[in-house]
């Protein structure tokens, strides 16, 4: 079972050196540069790649791009150009806002439980290395489980009439209403998805620290006797890069990848639920025929994702250090 | 500044049923210059750690000063250490490598800054105070390393193999420097390596390790001269020394059936052990193989037989050998071992022997 998830991380964590190198300014290696006797033959060789990008990646973004511009009959009957209609109802709608708001704090609070949990249990598995190996495995197998699959897990422990979470509220005198209460159902997409997030970074934080040199920490220890000032001067420094590497990664997955467990969660159910930008996209594109709407927001979310991408690149980079 | 007293310390690691280190028995004087020095694996490491603190002491008692350390955590032990691979934090800069051990111990501001640029100064690191430790060199890194031990102005510094990581020009440097400054601010030091010229030149007292007990302790040139094992013998000194089975016979020491030296008797075969430089290739003596030479410059060296046991010897002649020589040695130059226990055996001997013949 854990097979699957290991190897998926493992091409991540050539994904991370690559992207430590590009990083580190070490791109331009002599040694690894290849010359080719012809000038085509290398553009032969990144066809195939350049095809699947043209194809699943700009084609329908150009496509979105462009009916982001239209009115489409819902009937099917031809499309009208209306300009920038479709982002003035979009920003204008305080339903649009209000669900752009939820994301936000979906995110922030997403990426902060999951990175924060993943590094406490990456931290506490270091210290118990013998024991690593099982609780790697174990941790890790809640990365096997596909999304929708977490989704209904996660739907029978928040079940309102036997799921455990929700007779443990009941113990508290409170009663909680997964799918029908607005909150309670945003505590239950946010648990969920965190769940399902930590075994991702726990492994990469642990195999940062593992990499920490032991006479680095040796030295530590008799620099300081306080096992917080290590962490915080010695430990943390050095995993800044997996840090930043899995911060990007963790805002990505909770913008799109928890499409599936919200998708479990709140289908069919007839309340006010919270839901993250990309899950409107979908609603209104395609229950709710708007797709000149949905493109304009999609467009939207991919400019803001970008931004935000960009902005982690800039601020963040000056605060990383590297051995 | 402090003596350094260790008492039958062992060492068990966990899950091992053999000691690492055990029975070993040591005191420092404040401001002594100790060695531990023997072959890979014998526990040198594992001897320094433990008083470190880095690793656990399962026997025995370890004092600095008037303290014992046995179950201080290394920060509050009052030691610096170097490590083999300086183990400098890379994030830092040189300048917050050297003051971070002492923020953490509530140094005034002013007073780090003294500490640092004085260490900066004595190790001439001025030009790089602002610089990552990625951005210096081999050599700069070491000098970084001592800084932060210099800094701390500790009970006792400890290294553990400091110069293995660098070439061999920098590593004779390094070891004067390592000397001068040890002797300016006298602190007691414990120093290992596997590099016996490293130990000889350092140290006031060498302690020899084998299997993780104590061979031998002694200052360089008795260690030298008067090895207490064959295994000291054969460590220390370069070449090493010939070891060579003999027998006694009319009071003269016998070597592949030649007399070699008038000593005594005594009961039994014997180890002869023969430093290079007290051979002498002579027209006379035990003849031997020559195999090959070695050609230093200085002298050379001549790597040959006798009978069909390996010897070496120092000659400073220029001139083409035979295949056989003859060579002779002083017999007050001689060591003996007990073959059984490869201990020293008193060449006093000879006073015994020689009334009673
Ligand atoms: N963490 C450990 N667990 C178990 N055994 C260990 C451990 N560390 C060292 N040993 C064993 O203890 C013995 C002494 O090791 P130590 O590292 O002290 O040798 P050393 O003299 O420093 O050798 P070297 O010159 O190669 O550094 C060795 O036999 C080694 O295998
Ligand atoms: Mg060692």
């Amino acid at each position: 079972m854990t097979d699957t998830p290991l190897r998926i991380i493992e091409t991540e964590r050539t994904l991370l050196a690559r992207f430590r190198e590009w990083w580190s300014g070490e791109t331009a290696n002599p040694v690894k540069r290849v010359q080719f006797d012809r000038p085509l033959t290398p553009w032969l060789f990144i066809l195939p790649q350049m095809a699947v990008v043209v194809i699943f990646f700009y084609w329908p973004s150009v496509q979105a791009v462009t009916s982001s511009f239209y009115i489409e009959d819902p009937f099917g009957f031809g499309s009208t150009f209306v300009g920038l209609e479709n982002y003035q109802d979009a920003l204008n709608s305080s339903e649009y806002m209000s669900t752009a708001a939820f994301t936000a704090f979906f995110c922030i609070t997403v990426t902060a439980l999951a990175l924060g949990l993943g590094l406490l249990l990456a931290v506490k598995a270091d210290k118990v290395i013998r024991g690593a190996e099982t609780y790697k495995t174990l941790l890790i197998s809640v990365y096997a489980i596909a999304p929708p699959v977490a989704g209904l897990i996660g739907m029978m422990f928040f079940d309102m009439h036997m799921g455990p979470f929700t007779q443990i509220a009941g113990w508290f005198g409170y009663e909680l209403k997964v799918g029908i209460n607005y909150w309670d159902t945003a505590i239950a997409l946010i648990t969920i998805s965190v769940w399902k997030q930590i075994p991702y970074n726990f492994i990469f934080f642990l195999s940062g620290l593992q990499s920490v040199p032991v006479s680095v920490r040796e030295a530590a220890l008799i620099d300081t006797k306080s096992g917080w000032r290590r962490f915080k001067d010695v430990t943390l420094p050095l995993l800044a890069p997996t840090a930043f590497f899995l911060l990007i990664i963790n805002i990505t997955y909770t913008m799109f990848d928890t499409f599936p467990i919200i998708d479990v969660i709140v289908k069919d159910k007839p309340a006010n639920n919270p839901m993250t930008l990309v899950y409107k996209v979908y609603l209104d594109g395609f229950k709710g025929n708007d797709i000149g709407g949905s493109s304009a927001q999609s467009v939207i979310l991919m400019v803001v994702v970008a931004l935000l991408t960009v902005l982690q690149f800039r601020f963040l980079e000056r605060r990383v250090h590297y051995g | 500044m402090a003596h350094l007293s260790l008492k039958n310390v062992g060492k068990t690691y966990g899950g091992s049923n053999q000691a690492a280190v055990a029975g070993v028995d040591i005191e420092i004087a404040d401001g002594e210059f100790i060695v531990l020095v023997g072959p890979s694996g014998c526990g040198k490491s594992t001897l320094l750690r433990m008083v470190a603190g880095l690793e656990t002491v399962t026997d025995g008692e370890i004092r600095i000063g008037d303290r014992v350390v046995n179950q201080l955590d290394p920060a509050e032990r009052d030691i610096a250490m170097v490590f083999q691979n300086y183990a400098l934090y890379p994030h830092m800069s040189v300048r917050d490598n050297m003051a971070y051990g002492l923020k953490n111990r509530k140094t005034p501001k002013a007073e780090i800054e003294a500490r640092v640029a004085e260490a900066a100064r004595m190790l001439e690191l001025g030009p790089y105070l602002d610089r990552k430790p990625r951005a210096l060199s081999g050599g700069q890194r070491q000098r970084v390393a001592m800084g932060r031990a210099i800094v701390r102005q500790p009970a006792a510094f400890l290294f553990d193999e400091p110069l293995s990581n660098l070439d061999a020009k920098l590593r004779v440097t390094m070891r004067m420097e390592i000397r001068r400054l040890q002797k300016r601010l006298g602190t007691t030091s414990l120093y290992v390596t596997h590099d016996q010229l490293e130990a000889m030149t350092l140290a006031d007292r060498l302690v020899v390790l084998n299997g993780g007990r104590v061979e031998q302790i002694g200052a360089p040139l008795e260690v030298y001269r008067k090895p207490a094992s064959t295994f000291v013998a054969a460590f220390i000194g370069s070449p090493a020394m010939s070891l060579l089975d003999a027998r006694f016979e009319n009071g003269q020491v016998m070597v592949d059936g030649h007399a070699l030296a008038p000593v005594g008797n005594a009961p039994g075969p014997v180890t002869l052990g023969l430093r290079a430089e007290d051979l002498r290739i002579t027209s006379t003596g035990v003849p031997m193989r020559v195999d090959y030479v070695e050609e230093l410059g200085a002298h050379r060296i001549v790597h040959g037989a006798i009978g069909d046991q390996p010897v070496a010897v120092v000659d400073n002649g220029g001139a083409a050998l035979a295949e056989t020589v003859h060579v002779l040695v002083d017999p007050a130059k001689l060591h003996l071992f007990e073959t059984s226990t490869g201990r020293r055996m008193d060449t006093r001997i000879q006073a015994e022997a020689v009334p009673a013949q």
